[in-house]
């Protein structure tokens, strides 16, 4: 499906400040009806993560943490099954599972003798019940369930949303009788950066010649796909041809061709 | 000399004897004993004929050809008198520029030229007995002149401004010679009324220079020098050479040029009216308006024919024997000749032979154009052969000269025959580059790296090589951009973080592979193919295309590529590899790429190529030669390319602009030098490449690797040696020579030029090639071992011939600038292109399916193996090449055309016999060239995979094959894992809060979700082992809320929680989930954990019957033993609870863990709802 810039405008523009929670996306689904659910969130999802690009850093800064951890602490002090935490991080418009790793690494500096390793953090966060202490650990669980645009949970729905339109993609190569090889059989060759398809013999579509396909199952925005083409399809470029055609996220938006010679 | 060559005119001696007498030392026994006699005397001199000869015919040209640039003969100045000019200025140049601004004072130019010549030592060479004896003529002149000026004076570098200065020329406002109006392009009409609106070509302005007439001349002839002192600079050293970061001053001629071109097209804007030439350098000058159209030449109006025709015989014989250093330049001054505007006139009386000295050199050898074409002419009949073999567009100036068919129709009639015969359509146009290097599996991968680091430093570093790269392609044509200044610190970064040495040698590598596929032209010779600029051409249609391309060839193909002998140039891409080799200043990775480029030089040097024997029936075996051809040229251009960059690393750290100054410096540079290895023993590879007869592969990629050298190199023994061999291999490639085993003519073309090339380099002493004479007569090479050499192979093609050597393509551009020049007389030989411009170019174009299917079948072989490629283009070459032969023998059998070619007589069975020999021998050459070429690339392509496979064989293979997929039956239509993970997340989420009041889940609902999670559990298509791990974490958690009671429900406000036994309903889908449908392992123990458990701690009254019966069922359906969940219990006890927790916990689990199988009918009772749940999902 093809989404029309000023359809997307128009979503985008429903976008600014809004908080990263299902009742979020739920307004916005009775906003714009026709859209579906996951073309909304890709959207607001990337709008959101423009938004916490610009304001991170100000998120970081030692004062910010300490802040934070004291309110934390307050909060909890006074009600541990209140949802401190998040609310906490709508207040100050950061994403709940941020405050939470925010949160987590500083109460684990206060409770262990050594600094904690970014693997064990993320162990933590992926499951809170390893959390040494209950009230964090739900506090933590809290966040992360309600984040819609952030977190182990979202990272894992993003990463089945790829996987999913790979072998959707699959299947209408194969449908159409191309050859190709994908990812699996190109590392196995021993190409360490690949696209999702490269087609064994190029095709043509309107008048340009296609090599590979690599399908991002996002919504191809042009910021994001200049990132893309800057990390990613270059690099392909360097490695094996000159000739770009990035076919982007299946249901929720439009195929880019980009020329990359 | 003179006294050689007056003997000649004066038929004392024959001039068969005499070109035996230069060529050979010994007297011959077939000399006449007179002519022997005349000879001996002279013998001394033997050695300085040939210069003498050619200074000469370049002095007595110089008033012919005053505004051209002028031929060079790098020929050591021996012409000792000039005879044949009374009253003349001194010369010292070839005087061509003193014609134009005639000198002042004629006065000597001893003192100038005194320096080199001294400095050069042992080449001082007083008034000798050549000039005693010599002076037999009216020598008064002679004597005189030669007293005055030292015999090296002369034309010694007869080249134009750039020759040992004329002081006169010094002393008078030195002329602009970029001034196009001053020097317009040799041929060419210059700005005038005539000429205004001609095209013309102007081939490169030589600076002058005062100071030249100290230093030695260190230029290349007609061609912008590489390291040349401006006038206005003297002596800046020149610290890094190839133009790169050179003074300011040494891009004077590139700037200057830039500026004319500015200027130029100011002008026409300016004056649409064309104005006379007004000159810059103040001097009075005649009007040459009447200058400018090319005087018609007459042979009746011929001076002394005998005297030219004698002339023209000893140039061609010293020609044909390889006497002259460059065979081309010979050429090309020829058809300067042939196409002399007209004659600048001196005192009228120099117009006028005295009758008494027609016969003697006094008399000037060129009185007239009328000469001039004569002598061209007759040099051009004997040249002939040569001739033939140029690409179809000389010949086709040639043949359209009228000139030269008004002198001499036999000629012309032969050219027109040879230009209608002839298939060598060569392009001038530089071939494009091309694409990046694609991933080279077999050595780019992780397992040829030391460690994970040095492997991801080594992809950044060709993703910043690359971008480099890209950025160079974008904008080195911009002006004002420079390499150094956009690039230098990037590459210089990234040359850093090569630390260890192999990641010096994968980048390297890479390098060297990206090298190779950018500067050689892609489909080699021959195969310049449509389908390289694409995206433009196509869509013009293919009608057009050729028309196109002919006006991009006129854009594209550079205008002059320096001059008959331009010196080495690095063009379009190449200068990107040397600029970063510069750039990147690293001695760690000029070490590496010479040991890379060695390696590959010898493996391609010894390279099996392909040798059938040369059929009998030309036109089939040049047929099927057509594959060997291509191959012999993509090995012979891979090699020059390697050697020419080999040779620019390796005598990088010893490259100056001059040589050393004095003899004693040079003395201590040599001992030091001769100690030093060389990077490649060349001097070997040579050797056996003669040996093998393969010299025409080794020796054109040895004259780019010596092309490279510096000042010291050839006098250093060892390379002093290889000179030695290859001069006397040049002097054994005797055109005329046809015979079995002999060389093939343009492989002999090929080697004469490319040595004639090297010869006229800077760097090589000018006398090398006239002084290592004595040593070549006593230097034998067993060349004739083996009669199968490459070197008997017609493995050379006019395009390769032309692609080596685009000098010689300067012969087509004298011819063609001429007829531009005179096309007003002739009718106009240029055709015009007239461009289409085609509407919308930038909006998508409309592609030609043509174009397309060219491009689609580029990007297939882009990605497959080499072998592929190759045995299309086999089974292609191998078809096309038996529809030749079929359209050949148009007969109706081919047996029948071995039937005719027999004698009638023959027995039938000899017939068959023969028949099937053919056929059994073709079939042989296929597979000969199949084993020898694809079954190689195959074997590799093998290798790699195997050990690939070798490779990855390990746990992983095993334990995808134990994986399940979905059913045969299945359609796929489940619900995808990434809905479901976020359906199942919002159900947590509501479930842990803060939700609105009104926010719930339905029973059914969740049912529902139950029911999808199986489906896409047993579906599997669009499942990953992340998701589903995912899954079964938040199927752990969501039972975990089940137990706690704690989701939403939507529902009558009175109920808000679940039924029991809808709980335990779906707990058991659960519990048959995890049981049967997961294939990742669930994390049940999570059910136990202090955060799960906890939710129980906050509910009043606490419900334990659920939990209790899901651990039943986790017992009971082996999803969990009891000792792990004994664990699990075990480490609550860590955690603090509410002491009435820890204690119902307790009171609770103790006897769970105590009574192993007990049966417990009251929790069994959800067993009978289970059979309900049918009739559930129905309603739902």
């Amino acid at each position: 499906m093809i989404l029309t810039k000023a359809q997307y405008d128009e979503i985008a523009q429903c976008l600014v400040s809004v908080l990263p929670t299902r009742q979020s996306l739920r307004k916005l689904k009775q906003r714009f009806p026709s859209q579906s659910q996951a073309t909304l969130l890709s959207i607001f999802s990337q709008e959101y993560q423009k938004h916490i690009k610009r304001t991170h850093a100000k998120h970081h800064t030692p004062e910010a943490i300490e802040s934070y951890y004291q309110r934390y602490r307050n909060g909890v002090g006074r009600n541990g099954a209140a949802p401190v935490l998040l609310e906490l991080a709508n207040e100050v418009d950061y994403a709940p599972s941020l405050m939470a790793r925010i949160i987590l690494e500083r109460f684990l500096q206060e409770h262990e003798e050594t600094p904690p390793s970014k693997s064990v953090i993320n162990s933590m966060l992926r499951n809170p019940s390893q959390i040494p202490d209950g009230v964090l650990a739900n506090q933590v669980y809290q966040c992360i369930v309600n984040d819609c645009c952030y977190g182990p949970l979202v990272d894992c729905i993003k990463h089945a949303i790829g996987h999913e339109h790979e072998v959707l993609l699959r299947d209408l190569l194969l449908e159409k009788n191309l050859s190709f090889l994908d990812e699996d059989q190109l590392r196995a060759k021993g190409y360490e950066k690949t696209p999702d398809f490269i087609l064994q013999v190029p095709v043509a579509v309107e008048g340009r010649i296609i090599h590979w396909i690599e399908s991002k199952a996002s919504f191809g925005d042009e910021c994001s796909h200049h990132a893309y083409l800057h990390n990613q399809f270059w690099s392909y470029w360097n490695r094996d041809i000159p000739d770009i055609i990035a076919k982007c996220s299946w249901p929720c938006c439009t195929s880019i061709p980009s020329n990359g010679s | 000399m003179a006294a050689v060559l007056e003997s000649l005119l004066r038929e004392e001696v024959s001039v068969a004897a005499a070109v035996r007498w230069i060529a050979r030392s010994a007297q011959s026994s077939e000399d006449d004993p007179g002519e022997a006699a005349a000879l001996s005397s002279l013998q001394p001199l033997r050695k300085e004929f040939v210069p003498f000869l050619l200074n000469f015919l370049r002095e007595q040209s110089s008033r012919v050809l005053p505004q051209g640039p002028p031929t060079p003969a790098k020929a050591p100045g021996s012409s000792a008198a000039l005879p044949g000019r009374p009253g003349g200025p001194p010369r010292g140049s070839r005087g061509a520029r003193s014609q134009l601004f005639p000198p002042t004072e004629p006065s000597s130019t001893a003192g100038a030229s005194e320096a080199p010549s001294a400095r050069r030592g042992g080449r001082r060479r007083g008034p000798g007995p050549g000039r005693e004896r010599g002076g037999r003529g009216p020598g008064g002149l002679e004597e005189g002149v030669s007293g005055e000026s030292p015999p090296w004076a002369g034309g010694r570098r007869p080249r134009g401004s750039g020759s040992p200065g004329s002081p006169s020329l010094a002393r008078s406002d030195p002329p602009n010679l970029s001034n196009l109006e001053e020097f317009p392009p040799v041929g060419s009409v210059p700005p005038g009324p005539a000429g205004r609106t001609k095209p013309s070509r102007r081939i490169n302005p030589t600076p002058v220079s005062e100071e030249r007439s100290l230093s030695k001349p260190k230029t290349c002839f007609t061609s912008p020098p590489i390291n040349c002192v401006p006038s206005s600079q003297p002596s800046v050293p020149d610290t890094s050479p190839w133009g790169h970061g050179l003074p300011p001053g040494c891009r004077s001629l590139q700037e200057e040029r830039e500026m004319l071109r500015k200027e130029r097209s100011k002008q026409l804007q300016q004056s649409p009216t064309p104005t006379c030439p007004t000159s810059e350098s103040g001097s009075p000058l005649p009007s040459r308006t009447g200058n400018l159209t090319a005087e018609p030449a007459d042979p009746a109006r011929v001076s002394s024919r005998q005297r030219l025709e004698l002339i023209a015989l000893v140039y061609s014989s010293c020609i044909a024997e390889n006497l002259v250093p460059n065979l081309f330049l010979e050429l090309f001054f020829v058809l300067q000749l042939l196409t002399a505007r007209r004659m600048v006139a001196t005192k009228e009386s120099d117009l006028e032979p005295t009758p008494e000295a027609l016969d003697s050199l006094e008399s000037p050898l060129f009185q007239s154009v009328h000469d001039c074409v004569f002598f061209a002419v007759q040099v051009l009949e004997h040249q002939f052969q040569v001739l033939s073999y140029l690409d179809k567009g000389t010949l086709k100036l040639l043949a359209e000269n009228e000139r030269l068919l008004c002198f001499s129709p036999a000629l012309q009639g032969r050219l027109r025959a040879a230009y209608e015969g002839s298939v060598a359509r060569v392009s001038l146009a530089m071939p494009p580059s091309a694409q990046a290097v694609s991933f080279q599996p077999e050595t780019d991968n992780r397992a040829n790296f030391s460690s994970d680091r040095a492997f991801h430093t080594f992809k950044k570093q060709r993703d910043v090589f690359f971008e480099v790269l890209r950025e160079w392609e974008d904008r080195h044509e911009e002006p004002g951009w420079d390499f150094e200044k956009g690039l230098g610190s990037r590459i210089r970064t990234m040359m850093g973080q090569l630390s260890a040495a192999c990641s010096h040698s994968h980048f390297v590598r890479l390098f060297q592979k990206q090298l190779l596929q950018m500067c050689q032209s892609p489909g080699g010779p021959g195969g310049a193919g449509l389908g390289e600029a694409p995206d433009v051409l196509s869509m013009l249609g293919a009608d057009k295309l050729g028309r196109l391309r002919r006006l991009q060839e006129r854009l594209v193909a550079p205008q002059s590529s320096g001059g008959p002998c331009p010196p080495p140039t690095f063009p379009g891409c190449q200068g990107f590899f040397r600029d970063f080799i510069l750039s990147a200043s690293s001695f760690q990775f000029n070490q590496h790429l010479m040991d890379s480029l060695s390696l590959k030089i010898r493996e391609l040097n010894s390279l099996a190529l392909p040798q059938p024997e040369p059929s009998d029936e030309d036109g089939e075996s040049d047929v099927d030669w057509q594959g060997e051809r291509r191959q012999f040229a993509v090995v012979l251009l891979s090699l020059r390319l390697l050697a020419k960059f080999l040779g620019f690393v390796a005598f990088l750290p010893y490259r100056g602009p001059e040589p050393p100054p004095t003899r004693e410096l040079q003395d201590s540079i040599l001992a030091l030098r001769s100690q030093v290895p060389p990077a490649l023993d060349v001097r070997a590879l040579l050797q056996q490449g003669l040996q093998a007869r393969r010299a025409v592969l080794t020796v054109p990629w040895l004259v780019e690797f010596l092309s490279l050298a510096d000042h010291i190199v050839p006098l250093l023994d060892y390379y002093r040696s290889i000179f030695t061999l290859l001069l006397h291999l040049h002097r054994s490639l005797v055109l005329s020579k046809e015979s079995k085993g002999e060389m093939c003519f343009l492989n002999k073309l090929l080697l004469l030029a490319v040595l004639g090339w090297l010869f006229q380099i800077p760097t090589v002493p000018e006398d090398l090639f006239f002084l290592e004479e004595d040593q070549l007569d006593t230097f034998e090479v067993d060349t004739v071992t083996s009669g199968h050499g490459l070197d008997g192979m017609p493995v050379v093609d006019q395009h390769l011939l032309y692609t080596c050597c685009p000098y010689i393509g300067e012969l087509r551009k004298l011819l063609a600038s001429w007829v531009s020049g005179s096309s007003g007389r002739s009718g106009g030989f240029v055709r015009k292109i007239t461009p289409t411009t085609t509407a919308g170019l930038g909006a998508q174009p409309p592609q030609t399916t043509q174009g397309l299917q060219a491009q689609l079948a580029q990007a297939f072989f882009h990605n497959q193996p080499p072998s592929l490629r190759r045995t299309v283009e086999f089974v292609a070459e191998r078809i096309g090449s038996n529809c030749v032969k079929h359209i050949k023998f148009c007969q109706k059998k081919s047996p029948g055309a071995v039937r005719a070619l027999l004698p009638e007589e023959t027995p039938a069975a000899v017939l068959s016999s023969a028949e099937n020999i053919a056929v059994g021998l073709a079939t042989e050459k296929a597979c000969a060239w199949l084993s020898a070429n694809i079954t190689a690339l195959i074997q590799r392509e093998v290798k790699a995979a195997v050990s690939r496979t070798l490779r990855a064989q390990g746990p992983e293979p095993a334990a995808r094959g134990e994986r399940r997929g979905c059913s045969r039956a299945c359609e796929h239509h489940a619900p995808l894992p990434s809905h479901l993970i976020s359906e199942i997340k919002d159900v947590l989420a509501l479930a842990v809060g803060p939700r609105d009041p009104e926010e719930g889940v339905s029973p059914e609902h969740l049912e529902q979700l139950l029911g999808q999670l199986g489906q896409t559990l047993q579906c599997r298509q669009f499942l990953c082992p992340p998701a589903e791990q995912h899954l079964a974490k938040c199927s752990v958690e969501l039972a975990s809320l089940l137990v706690a009671d704690q989701i939403p429900v939507l529902g009558p406000p009175a109920q808000h929680r679940l039924e029991r036994g809808q709980a335990r309903r779906l707990l058991h889908v659960l519990l048959s989930l995890w049981k049967d449908d997961f294939q990742v392992p669930v994390p049940l123990q999570l059910l136990l954990s202090p955060r799960n458990l906890g939710l129980l701690a906050d509910t009043r009254p606490r419900e334990w019957d659920l939990l209790l019966f899901l651990l039943r069922e986790l017992v009971e359906k082996g999803l969990m033993g009891r000792t792990e969940i004994e664990a699990c219990l075990g480490s609550l006890h860590d955690t603090q609870w509410p002491k009435d927790f820890s204690e119902e916990l307790a009171t609770l689990f103790n006897p769970f863990l105590a009574e192993p199988h007990m049966p417990e009918p009251q929790l069994r009772a959800c067993e009978l709802v289970q059979t309900n749940r049918g009739t559930v999902l129905a309603q739902s």
